[in-house]
């Protein structure tokens, strides 16, 4: 079918080969696509999906004629045929007529590209051309240049010559001025100058002095410079003039060739003498009686006067008497040793003046300033050691203000005690009965904990980063643990352990001198002390104080434990105290009373219901600051109960007459055996700290001493009674008081038993009848 | 070398003073050794201990009254003997001779009858084992008065007369009186009655409420002459609680106490030498004089303190125990080893301390010279020992009721009684370990 498709066609192409034809076209425009940049498949514009293979299609790589033919004449019908017979042909021609065009442009390209390079190949050689005469000039050229220079040699020489003569002239001009320039010199006063020429021409003189007229000349100048020495020599000594001055004086004398040795010795004194009187004026102003001016103002006209100077003189000195090596710097450190000791002393005893002051921002500032000045000369003199000695200054002075802050604690604490002596000396006279006493504890504890934030503050600015100091190694480590959490926190609160024990053992031991509230009061703090208050302020301390130091510091368990004896043994005395106080009461009431002629009881009495006045105010006070504590379960009816021992049945075993030789255990033995069962009492046994512990503390103090009273009189018929009523009504009031209130009936049991025992005719009363009396009364 | 032999050669310097307690002291050693605590006697109380050193348990007597006064009959140096009065109102009153055989721990007692009135205090002569003294009340119109009396014991309930003690208490003999010291009570109750103490018993001192009274005691104690008396003068009602006679100075100091204060006196002049006003906090309650080392003195009070005092030194005690939790009662220093003191307490407890820091014997032994003369077959002193401390050494529990009195046997240094108001009598031992420390 490529006769039909070819067939129809411009006519261009014979018939014969029309079966390669179509493979050749195609190779054709396989190759033009590549010089187009187009990829064989995109050209084709094949529909994606349609298989490269397929031999029918037009496009395809692997079309084929016959096949494709062959399709056709079997698939389409005639009409279609004959359709695809034209499109075929018109699909021809329009190729045939796009090859055409595309080999008439591609010729004309070539063309044009010839012609240029034909035009090219002309200019290159008539450059070369121009290049070859260029050479030649310049060979040419070489040559003539040196045969110039060839004959201009000679000359040069002689300028050079000629040159050096001129110099020497005017060197030996100059030499030959000296003298007069030197002598015009010192007249207007410039040494300087002076020195420099004299400099100049020193070496000279001296190497040509063999020589008559040098000779002269040197002699003039010698005779002129020792002129010139004497005079700045002159000016030296005098001394009116400022340090730089004098600085530069001593460096043309040096200049001159003046012995160094001599001439350091002289400005070593001068510079004293200056400085002494700088020191001088300091001590003016620490001056005995006027107020001297503040510390600050102090360290800083010392700073700025002395300081200053010597950091003159020091740097004036290295840099003039650098030569003289080890033994000049020994002596400029011993001099500044010397003055600096002065100074150091003077410091001290302003500093001293400071000690009792309050104000600690000023000092520290002071004393920032002292040491910041003294980092220079210490710079510049490491070996005089004046910066290590004005941080020891420093350091004695914050270990000073540790101990003053804490004598100032101790003071405030010693004072709130003071205040709360006459607080609680003060209400009685109102008539009131102590109603501050949680509050005086209050205001005590907050009034020493502010106190100690102060201290705290006011010792914290010493290890403020802006002090120049506080980098020190001991402001870092030691200041801080040692000094201040150890020396200062942990010292205060040891002391006011003491202070608040040193009232237990207080040599009147009556009771007078401290008062009982006071002894609660500071139970209660120390107590307070040991369950919060010194692990807060010791964090507080260590927050503050970031303490680096490993030394060992007291545990805040330590401190505690201590704090805790300390409350329980002031609670211990407070109910001795207390105790004391009731026990004096009953011990005069039995003592002073007849009981054998006592008339028959009718009341209690009054020194009973004083007691129970007593206890109840004290059962307020010490409610007040401590909590209730813990009783024994009641029985229910406490308020009842008559006392066993004079239930009938017990006192035929207890007091009958029994006196036969073979029972005489019989006494005793209800009693014993009564003994046997309850524990034996402890009456001056430590307390716990509540109120309940306290008050059965008190209560057993003052019962057992009414029961060794009672033990120790001869009692009638009625004094018996009277005690039976007597110890009825404390029973009814004191029980509600006690932890376990068995203790009281045991205890007043006992009176009672005693009584009737020391009572030759011993008839109790009715207990119908104590009641009704009790109640009554 | 017996007492007698002692106050024969008894010297009158102040120089020889210094000598006489301590050969007492020396004499008293020798009966000890003879008793209990001896070198010869330490193989038979092993044996009978099986080696161990366990102490013995303490032996207990009960009297049937309430009792207060208890004392060593102090011239007997050869059995263990003391003396208790008892308390009752309504009943005859006794005086209880305990004798204590330590070989068999046995009591053996004796009962005399003392009529007239309860006991408050009781004080046996030194010289003469027949011869003792009470304080004793009467009521008369409704009026309690307490005197004091010196009486001499029967003859046969005198030593080797404890063969029937069954018998001895059901027909219990009466006391023979020898003399009333001050009957009238002119000068008020008498609290106490103090012999001096290494005389020839013929002297005593009375304490009737303010008034120091010194008696001379003639015609073999049956008339008592009032030697000297002082008074104390003061505001408020002053009264003597206790008093002492220091065997040192040649027996011429009597120490005092009322209520707070205690006061020394020269019985010579009669006059006050020394006084620490508030001596305790409250009330003094007895006094000891240590009877090896002048100018020591132990006091104790309701402050239940014990403290030692050197009377050179009045301000300030030397020392002071604080052990018991009431009033102390009672305080005795141990006759030969003065650091063991005793002290009696209405705690109901007895506290034995070790006041080796104060005492003569200060580190241990004290080997002087004169010591080494008088005594050759005593050992002698490991000095490597260890000094033992102060504090206590044992607390006697035995007892149910407040302890009015504690004292050391006079004849066996190891050896005390403790006597509460319920009328238990508890006789102990020094713990047998601190015993041998002490000795060897």
């Amino acid at each position: 079918m490529a006769a039909a498709a070819a067939g129809p066609g411009p006519g261009d192409s014979p018939e014969g080969p029309d079966a390669e034809a179509p493979e050749r076209r195609r190779k054709a425009h396989g190759m033009l696509k590549l010089y187009y940049g187009l990829s064989e498949g995109e050209a084709a514009g094949r529909a994606p999906g349609s298989d490269p293979l397929d031999p029918t299609d037009l496009n395809g790589a692997h079309f084929d004629p016959e096949v494709y033919l062959d399709k056709l004449r079997r698939e389409c019908p005639l009409a279609q045929l004959m359709d695809s017979e034209t499109d075929m042909v018109r699909q021809i021609r329009a190729l045939d007529s796009d090859m055409q065009t595309l080999v008439y442009e591609n010729y004309n390209k070539f063309i044009s590209a010839t012609d240029t390079i034909r035009k090219m190949k002309n200019d290159f050689r008539k450059m070369e051309d121009e290049m070859d005469r260029l050479a030649a000039n310049m060979a040419v050229i070489t040559d003539f240049s040196a045969r110039i220079s060839a004959t201009l040699q000679d000359r040069h020489e002689r300028i050079t010559k000629l040159a050096g003569v001129h110099a020497l002239l005017r060197k030996l001009q100059f030499l030959f001025e000296l003298p007069s320039r030197l002598t015009k010199c010192v007249e207007l006063g410039a040494y300087g100058q002076a020195v420099r020429y004299q400099g100049r021409a020193q070496a000279v003189l001296q190497q040509y002095q063999h020589l008559p007229s040098f000779r002269a000349i040197q002699d003039d100048c010698q005779v002129i410079t020792a002129h010139l020495a004497q005079q700045l020599r002159q000016r030296f000594r005098e001394g009116g003039s400022g340090a730089p001055e004098q600085a530069e004086c001593v460096e043309l004398l040096l200049a001159l060739g003046e012995p160094a040795e001599e001439l350091c010795e002289e400005f070593l004194a001068h510079a004293r003498g200056r400085l002494e009187a700088e020191l001088r004026s300091l001590e003016a102003e620490l001056g005995p009686s006027p107020p001297a001016p503040d510390v600050l103002e102090f360290t800083d006209r010392g700073g700025s006067g002395f300081v200053g100077g010597l950091c003159q003189v020091a740097a004036a000195y290295q840099e003039l008497f650098a030569a003289q090596g080890p033994a000049g710097a020994e002596k400029l450190a011993a001099f500044a040793r010397e003055l600096g000791g002065c100074y150091f002393a003077l410091v001290e005893r302003r500093l001293a003046q400071e000690q009792g002051g309050s104000d600690n921002s000023l000092l520290v500032r002071a004393l920032d300033r002292f040491h910041r000045r003294l980092r220079a000369p210490g710079a510049l003199l490491a070996v005089a050691g004046l910066a290590d000695a004005a941080t020891e200054i420093v350091e004695r002075v914050a270990r000073e203000r540790l101990g003053h802050h804490l004598q100032g604690l101790r003071a405030a604490f010693l004072g709130c005690l003071t205040d709360v002596r006459q607080a609680l000396a003060a209400p009685r006279l109102a008539g009131k009965e102590g109603p501050g006493l949680a509050e005086l504890l209050a205001n005590v504890a907050s009034s020493i904990l502010s106190h100690i934030k102060a201290s705290l503050a006011a010792v914290h600015l010493f290890t403020a980063k802006e002090v120049s100091f506080s980098n020190k190694p001991y402001f870092r480590g030691e200041f801080c643990s040692q000094g201040v959490r150890e020396g200062l926190i942990v010292g205060f609160i040891r002391s006011l352990c003491q202070t608040a024990q040193s009232f237990c053992d207080s040599p009147g031991e009556k009771g007078g001198a401290t008062p009982p509230a006071l002894l609660l009061l500071l139970s209660r703090l120390c107590l307070d002390y040991e369950t919060a208050t010194i692990s807060y302020i010791l964090t507080l301390t260590d927050e503050q104080f970031l303490v680096q130091d490993q030394s060992p510091v007291t545990p805040v368990s330590t401190l505690c434990a201590e704090a805790r004896e300390t409350a329980r043994r002031l609670l211990t005395h407070y109910v001795k105290v207390q105790g004391l106080v009731i026990s004096q009461m009953l011990r005069k009431s039995v003592e002073t009373r007849d009981w054998l002629s006592t008339l028959e009881p009718r009341n209690v009495r009054a020194v009973m219901k004083r007691v129970v006045e007593d206890t109840t105010a004290i059962d307020v006070q010490v409610g007040l600051l401590y909590e209730e504590g813990v009783r024994k379960a009641q029985s229910s009816d406490s308020s009842k109960r008559t006392f066993s021992v004079y239930s009938s049945s017990r006192q035929q075993g207890r007091y009958a007459p029994s006196y036969t030789p073979s029972a005489p255990m019989d006494t005793n033995l209800l009693s014993n055996i009564q003994k046997l069962f309850s524990e034996r009492i402890d009456v001056f046994s430590p307390v716990e700290f509540n109120k309940v512990s306290v008050l059965t503390g008190i209560i057993k103090i003052s019962l057992k001493t009414l029961l060794e009273c009672v033990r120790l009189r001869t009692f009638g018929r009625f004094g018996l009674q009277q005690v039976q009523v007597d110890c009825h009504f404390l029973q009814l009031y004191l029980w509600r008081f006690v932890a376990d209130e068995e203790l009281v009936h045991l205890l007043l049991d006992e009176v009672v038993a005693s009584a009737a025992l020391r009572c030759p005719d011993p008839v109790p009363m009715e207990p119908s009848v104590v009641e009704v009396i009790c109640e009554r009364g | 070398m017996t007492r007698q032999d002692n106050t024969g050669s008894e010297p009158t310097g102040a120089a020889a003073a210094r000598k006489r307690p301590v050969s007492a002291r020396a004499a008293r050693r020798g009966t000890c050794s003879r008793g209990a605590g001896g070198a010869p006697a330490l193989g038979p109380a092993e044996a009978r201990g099986g080696g161990s050193m366990e102490d013995d348990a303490p032996v207990i007597y009960g009297l049937e009254f309430q009792a207060r006064a208890l004392t060593p009959q102090t011239a007997e140096t050869d059995a263990i003997r003391f003396l208790v009065g008892t308390q009752s109102l309504k009943y005859d009153n006794q005086i209880h001779i305990i004798d204590f055989d330590d070989e068999n721990n046995i009591i053996n007692k004796n009962v005399l009858l003392h009529q007239v009135g309860e006991i408050w205090h009781i004080s046996a002569s030194p010289a003469d084992k027949g011869v003792l003294a009470t304080c004793y009340s009467k009521i008369t119109d409704s009026r309690v008065l307490t005197c004091a009396a010196v009486w001499r014991m029967p003859e046969e309930s005198e030593p080797g007369s404890h063969e029937s003690p069954d018998e001895a208490s059901s027909t219990a003999h009466a006391l023979e009186l020898l003399c009333d010291l001050d009957g009238a009570g002119a000068h008020g109750s008498v609290a106490c009655v103090v012999w001096e103490p290494t005389g020839d018993g013929k002297r005593v001192v009375s304490l009737a409420d303010n008034h120091l009274l010194l008696w001379d005691l003639q015609e073999s104690s049956s008339r008592a002459l009032l030697a000297g008396s002082a008074a104390l003068e003061g505001k408020g009602q002053l009264r003597f609680t206790s008093g002492r006679w220091s065997p040192h100075h040649n027996c011429t100091q009597v120490a005092t106490a009322n209520d707070t204060a205690v006061r020394g006196w020269d019985t010579r002049s009669m006059s006050q030498i020394y006084c620490m006003e508030n001596a305790h906090g409250q009330l003094v309650r007895d006094l000891d004089f240590n009877p090896n080392k002048q100018y020591y003195l132990a006091s104790c009070g309701d402050d239940c303190k014990v403290k030692f005092w050197d009377t050179r030194n009045v301000t300030q005690p030397v020392a002071a125990l604080e052990e018991h939790s009431h009033w102390v009662w009672n305080v005795r220093y141990n006759h030969s080893h003065d650091q063991l003191v005793l002290t009696g307490s209405s705690d109901s407890r007895v506290i034995l301390s070790n006041m080796v820091s104060i005492s003569s014997e200060p580190f241990g032994h004290l080997v002087d010279d004169e010591d080494l003369s008088d005594q050759e077959e005593r050992r002698p002193e490991d000095k490597s020992q260890e000094p033992p401390q102060d504090g206590v050494i044992a607390t006697y529990e035995e007892h149910e009721d407040s302890v009015y009195a504690v004292d050391w046997s006079s004849a066996d240094p190891w050896l005390f009684a403790s006597l509460s108001y319920d009328g238990r009598l508890v006789i102990n031992r020094v713990p047998r370990a601190l015993k041998y420390h002490i000795l060897l």
